[in-house]
């Protein structure tokens, strides 16, 4: 408790001085804008894109005159996909360079490890990547997928248009998986799918050796019943995968395959003509053909200088949380954090699949969800869309306790997680605020 | 992409041969109508065009199947078309003209899905019953089999009267038992079909018994069961041997990652942190091998991972020969030096690479012979699986020979056993020291070859290898060549039979408290090195 106060007056005092620091620095200088994106290491694959699209938009921004009349000015930093380093680089940012919004992190452990930072230094965080849910704090916007927005639309596509009656959950073994396929098998039961129907699987990171696994899901899905896999398997592990569904001869018609972690960008090292028809869920597509879209591939292409490098639903991502940013700081007329928070909820910006995507009291954002087919050009054919757009969900509705808890962050409210049972705010969750 | 562009060719060129110009506007309405409305839209049209049984539509078909149908915004006519960089080229649908290319605004492909793939697939099963070469009719009928449409059972009796090629018979008697199966009127004929279904014996056919026995009459269910039963005992047997298989395919590739290891840290005694890269290394060796066969000799293709192998064995070999004599020859004796400038070697290896080739992963190719399946009795191995396993097993039988049979395997092995009376022999210990790091390193580039057609070619490859190779070495005995095929093979199939009963992740932690036991009782491991050699 003591300590927690120590914290909590260390951190106002904090809040203060960087306060003063803010009102004394209002001149022409540039706006900083920090990218906390893993540029080596493993998840380098990932999100040293996530750099680049960031380092295009400030670019692109600021030839249409940057934000409040000022420049904006990146700070790329590398946390080396290192998660203390990542709380580190995120205080560098904030603390030494004193950034406006950050732009960063990819995995949820990385989230975590900064989430303290920006609450103890009143940060802004635009956090791009699909996740698990159950979070919702004051200074983190997630523009990537709640759980609700991917997986569980997905599911339904499944049963409806596929039929699939039996299940088997496979992923990695850590927390984004395991939350996820426990909201789904809660889902699926609730829609009156038997537990022998549902096998839930974990292997471990980088897991490369499938045969058994591949081999017990064609077994799986020969007992008379429409089978179908949902994949939370995480980076370098769905090479290997997908290699031996096609070496075992696993196709879409018989076991399709929906996959939450896998986009153009995952299927750029993979053959993908035995692959045609397995699925992904994301609410975004690289094919998808709106105009936005192909203006957005043309400047990616100008800008990177490959005619092969293709684009993601976290890009996409990116460049709401970005546009959103944008205006609401234009909206509140400065850069200062609470200003910007009170100003971003309820900002509206086009997305790139011809609508629109609005920031939500519970910090995250409306997204249509769309299911996309594997070609064989390594691209997706998008044959679902939500017929409206759907809002994030901070708090699974299909997990005992997180059921009762809601987010919202305008003034008067103002809580990550409010029980709606007991009318309190807290119960000692990550948005307590 | 150049298979697939390959495929559009020979789609175009049978679009052209099979319609005359005649047909052309017969068919034009109902192919028109692929392109409006919905996913259910199209899939009536298919329904429509396969009803024509004008086998002008196969083509068309086969085309919408692979996704290369586009409308036109502008009339909503249909196009055969070809992705070209951000462009589409737009053909004719029946003659395979060219018509030019649109841009991607201008065009859109017509959606496919899971559902209507398999409509097309039973409409061409229909179709393409008749056609002349005997694979196709093997393939249309296994299409009936698998979609069990009633529709296709006058066409299917009609060319089952006709034909004369046992095999296709086969299958064409299998899908009608399908079909009779569930929709039969006869009970006698229903039971007959279920045991015609019975006797194949496989998943496939233990599938459709299982749906079957859930909706039929009694007597129907009962033959069924009978039949679940009898599959399942033999699927059972042949379930173990698959699982001491897939060990063996495992222990292949940890062979493969581990036998250079077995040179370098094992004979050398080099901890050798770096090794990973090795194979990382000969990776990337086979994507530019491909690259280079795909933009000027497509024809070469499928030798590309043969004319890899040296090349990733010349190109690891030569960084290994840089890093001995750049770094690990300051460093003999000082083992925990050695570690540290290893691991810095690797990771300045990963991010020369991840500079190079950029950070994501990088796409090599699978060659035709090594794709497909070899069937021994109710197993199907996955062709790329036997390759490794012959190929690791023919690697390791070199090196023995290397070792045992050359004046270069003497000397080493001379050198690592007393350096001091190796030298006054007059070998030249420094340069043995560097040729036998290459040839290591030069094996784990080789094994880079293989393990790019099962794993992903990104920079992080040979971080996933690293401690596996350390593992097998240690407990296959250090300096034993024969200890780490006994120890890659045991690791392999120990984890394999493990993994069904107890999960991927609980395996592997399992086999990891084994070593470490294992290790506690035998430190040399399981082929100890015995004499006088042992003690140096």
């Amino acid at each position: 408790m003591a300590r927690w106060l120590l914290t909590r007056t260390a951190a106002g005092l904090l809040v203060s001085t960087a306060l003063a620091g803010g009102a004394l620095a209002q001149d022409d200088g540039p706006i900083k804008v920090g990218i906390l994106h893993s540029l080596s290491g493993t998840m380098a694959i990932s999100e040293t894109t996530l750099k680049d699209v960031m380092l295009m938009l400030i670019e692109q921004q600021n030839e249409e005159g940057g934000v409040l009349g000022r420049q904006l000015e990146p700070v790329v930093v590398d946390p080396a996909s290192d998660w203390p380093l990542f709380a580190e680089k995120a205080r560098e940012l904030i603390e030494v360079e004193d950034v406006a919004a950050v732009f960063g992190t990819w995995t949820s452990v990385s989230r975590k490890s900064v989430l303290p930072v920006f609450e103890e230094l009143n940060g802004l965080l635009f956090y791009p990547v699909q996740y698990e849910g159950e979070e919702s704090s004051k200074n983190v916007f997630y523009t990537g997928a709640a759980p609700n927005q991917q997986a569980i639309p997905a599911v339904d596509y499944l049963m409806e248009v596929e039929g699939v009656e039996r299940w088997v959950l496979e992923g990695t073994d850590y927390v984004y998986p395991r939350t996820t396929n426990k909201i789904l098998a809660a889902y699926l039961q609730s829609h009156g799918v038997a537990a022998a129907d549902i096998d839930v699987n974990y292997t471990p990171f980088g897991h490369a050796d499938w045969q058994t696994r591949v081999n017990f899901i064609k077994e799986f899905g020969n007992q008379g019943k429409k089978t179908a896999v949902v994949s939370t398997i995480n980076g370098d592990a769905n090479v290997p995968f997908y290699k031996e569904l096609s070496a075992q001869g696993v196709e879409a018609s018989n076991i399709p395959v929906v996959a939450f972690s896998v986009g153009e960008q995952e299927l750029a090292g993979i053959d993908t003509g035995p692959l045609v028809g397995h699925l992904a869920a994301w609410n975004y597509f690289m094919s998808v053909p709106t105009d936005a879209n192909f203006d957005f591939i043309d400047a990616w292409i100008e800008y990177i200088g490959d005619e092969n490098r293709v684009t993601n639903d976290p890009m996409e991502a990116h460049y709401i949380g970005f546009n959103m940013w944008v205006e609401a700081v234009e909206k509140a007329g400065t850069t200062e954090p609470d200003a910007v928070i009170d100003a971003i909820v309820g900002v509206t910006v086009p997305n790139l699949t011809g609508g629109y995507a609005t920031m939500m009291p519970n910090h995250h954002i409306t997204k249509p969800v769309l299911i996309g087919e594997i070609q064989d050009d390594g691209q997706f054919a998008v044959v679902y869309e939500t017929p409206s757009t759907v809002v994030g969900d901070a708090w699974s509705d299909y997990l005992p306790g997180s059921d009762e808890l809601i987010a919202d962050w305008r003034a008067p409210m103002r809580c990550g997680n409010f029980n709606v049972t007991t009318g309190t705010c807290g119960g000692g969750g990550d948005g307590e605020g | 992409m150049r298979a697939c562009a390959l495929v559009l060719a020979c789609l175009l060129a049978l679009l052209a041969a099979a319609a005359p110009a005649a047909a052309d506007d017969a068919l034009r309405p109902e192919v028109d109508a692929l392109g409006e409305g919905s996913l259910r839209d199209t899939a009536r049209a298919v329904g429509e065009l396969a009803a024509t049984g004008d086998p002008a539509a196969v083509p068309v078909l086969e085309a919408l199947r692979a996704g290369d149908l586009y409308v036109r915004r502008e009339d909503g006519r249909v196009f055969a078309g070809e992705r070209d960089g951000r462009d589409i080229r737009l053909y004719d649908v029946f003659t395979g003209e060219d018509l030019g290319t649109v841009g991607r605004r201008e065009a859109l492909p017509i959606r496919v899905n899971n559902n209507l793939r398999s409509t097309i697939d039973a409409a061409l099963g229909q179709l393409r019953l008749v056609a002349d070469d005997a694979a196709a009719r093997e393939r249309a009928a296994r299409a009936i089999f698998q979609s069990r449409d009633p529709a296709a059972l006058p066409a299917l009796e009609t060319a089952l009267a006709a034909e004369e090629n046992a095999e296709v018979r086969d299958a064409m008697e299998l899908a009608r038992a399908a079909i009779v199966a569930f929709e039969g009127a006869d009970e006698a004929a229903r039971i007959a079909a279920v045991e015609r279904i019975a006797a194949r014996g496989d998943r496939e056919a233990l599938s459709l018994l299982s749906s079957l026995a859930r909706a039929a009459p009694p007597a129907v269910v009962e033959a069924a069961t009978v039949g679940i039963v009898a599959i399942e005992r033999r699927l059972a047997f042949w379930g173990t041997v698959q699982d001491v298989i897939f060990g063996l395919s495992l222990g292949s590739v940890l062979l493969l990652a581990a036998i250079g290891l077995a040179i370098t840290f094992g004979v050398m005694g080099v901890i050798n942190m770096a090794h990973g890269e090795m194979v990382m290394l000969g990776a990337y060796t086979t994507f530019v091998v491909q690259e280079i066969i795909r933009t000027t000799a497509p024809w070469l293709f499928d030798w590309s991972l043969l004319i890899a192998l040296p090349l990733a064995f010349l190109v690891a070999g030569a960084v290994g020969v840089a890093i001995e004599r750049g770094v690990i020859r300051f460093l003999y004796g000082r083992p925990l030096e050695t570690l540290l400038a290893t691991w810095g070697v690797s990771l300045i290896l990963q991010q020369a690479v991840r500079t190079i080739f950029g950070p994501t992963n990088r796409q090599v190719g699978t060659p035709d012979w090594m794709t497909g399946a070899v069937e021994i009795g109710a197993l199907s191995l996955a062709m790329n699986r036997v390759v490794i396993i012959v190929f690791a097993l023919a690697v390791f039988a070199a090196l023995i020979v290397v070792l045992r049979r050359s004046r270069f395997g003497l000397e080493m092995r001379a050198v690592t056993q007393n350096r001091a009376m190796a030298s006054s022999m007059g070998i030249r210990t420094d340069r043995v020291d560097a040729l036998t790091f290459g040839l290591g390193s030069g094996i784990a580039g080789i094994a880079g070859v293989a393990l790019s057609q099962v794993d992903n070619v990104s920079p992080n490859l040979g971080q996933a290898y690293i401690v596996d190779s350390f593992m097998v070495v240690v407990f296959g005995g250090v300096g034993s060549l024969w200890g780490t095929l006994t120890g890659a093979m045991t690791l392999g199939v120990a984890n394999k039979l493990m993994e069904p009963w107890t999960g991927a992740v609980l395996a592997k932690i399992a086999v990891l408290v084994f070593i470490i036991l294992f290790i506690q009782k035998r430190p040399r491991g399981l082929f100890a090195l015995k004499g006088r050699a042992a003690e140096v």
